[in-house]
């Protein structure tokens, strides 16, 4: 086997589509009076960013959606989208 | 002899000297639990209180559920012992798998602090056992995040085995199917947001909270947990 190498991961949470995101309704009821009445369709949702050690990309992958799907998302009311890329020693 | 109830404390629980009181007074003999305990078999019935357990960082629950406690709460719930969540209770029951469905933010986002009404809708729970079906009592509820949702297949199951412990009268926060209070399918694991410890006493304006944690006292009594 390989030896680990550091990822570079990204995890974006959002409420699923059905539920109510009270969050980015405020705040687009709060942009009109920035004088932009054209704003629409604003979810609010988490940015989550960290480091791993992985053999490839693919367990790279594996690994992050395990943190994304176990404990940085629940899944009865959010989903996750997970990035991962890899980051040299000095990322 | 007076049942014996773990109270389980996480940095960040703040209802748990309420409830040691409330269930103590009852005729219980209540004691705390450090969320790094491992051992739980000696109790008759487990609470875990309300507060922000891990400050509800992420989610309300979301890190408390890898409290080490949480593995034997599990082994409890298992053998079938009472394990009733309040409030952050609840929420952290949820985000272990232990009860279905989520917490999410109020419907407006409003915290709400107030005495709702809530009507007992099963009386074979663990918290409502030998309770009138039917019967409304007036328990205060302190929440953002008591917004119990869950998916429709879920919802439908929960009606189906009738696990809708105790709704409210008038919804104060969004819940579907005005849930305030749900139980697992052994009946033994029961969530609910509203505070029946705040309401145990008249000085406190309701003493409504004593019926379930009377029934809860019941339950403990005829339990004997092997885990």
């Amino acid at each position: 086997m390989a030896d680990p190498r550091q990822f570079a991961v990204q995890v974006e949470v959002l409420l699923r589509d059905g539920i109510a995101d009270p969050q980015g309704a405020t705040i687009e009821r709060a942009l009109p009076a920035l004088g932009l009445g054209g704003v629409t369709g604003v979810r609010a949702g988490k940015s989550f960013r960290f480091h791993l050690a992985a053999s490839d990309d693919a367990d790279a992958l594996v690994q992050a959606t395990v943190v994304a799907d176990r404990l940085l998302a629940n899944p009865v009311i959010e989903e996750s989208v997970v990035t991962v890329r890899a980051a040299d020693a000095s990322a | 002899m007076a049942p014996r109830i773990g109270v389980v404390l996480f940095p960040g629980t703040n209802c748990e000297h309420d409830a040691v009181l409330a269930l103590d007074r009852m005729g219980a003999d209540a004691e705390l639990v450090w969320h790094g305990a491992s051992s739980l078999g000696h109790f008759d019935a487990l609470v875990l209180p309300g507060g922000f357990a891990h400050g509800d960082y992420l989610r309300p629950g979301a890190i408390a559920r890898f409290s080490p406690v949480m593995e034997a709460v599990a082994a409890y719930a298992a053998a079938g012992g009472p394990v009733v969540g309040i409030c952050n209770g609840f929420q952290v029951l949820t985000e272990a798998g232990l009860l279905p469905g989520a917490l999410q933010k109020n419907r407006g986002l409003r915290f709400v602090c107030t005495t709702v009404s809530v009507r007992v809708e099963r009386d074979d729970s663990v918290l409502t056992q030998g309770v009138p079906v039917g019967t409304e009592l007036s328990i205060p509820i302190n929440h953002f995040e008591g917004n119990y949702t869950c998916d429709a297949a879920t919802l439908a199951q929960l009606h189906d085995e009738e696990r809708v412990v105790l709704r409210y009268v008038d919804n104060p926060n969004g819940s579907i199917d005005d849930i305030a209070g749900v139980c697992n399918a052994g009946r033994n694991v029961v969530g609910l947001m509203p505070h029946p410890e705040r309401a145990s006493d008249p000085l406190l304006g309701s003493e409504d909270g004593t019926v379930l944690l009377s029934a809860l006292l019941r339950s403990a009594g005829a339990a004997a947990p092997a885990a």
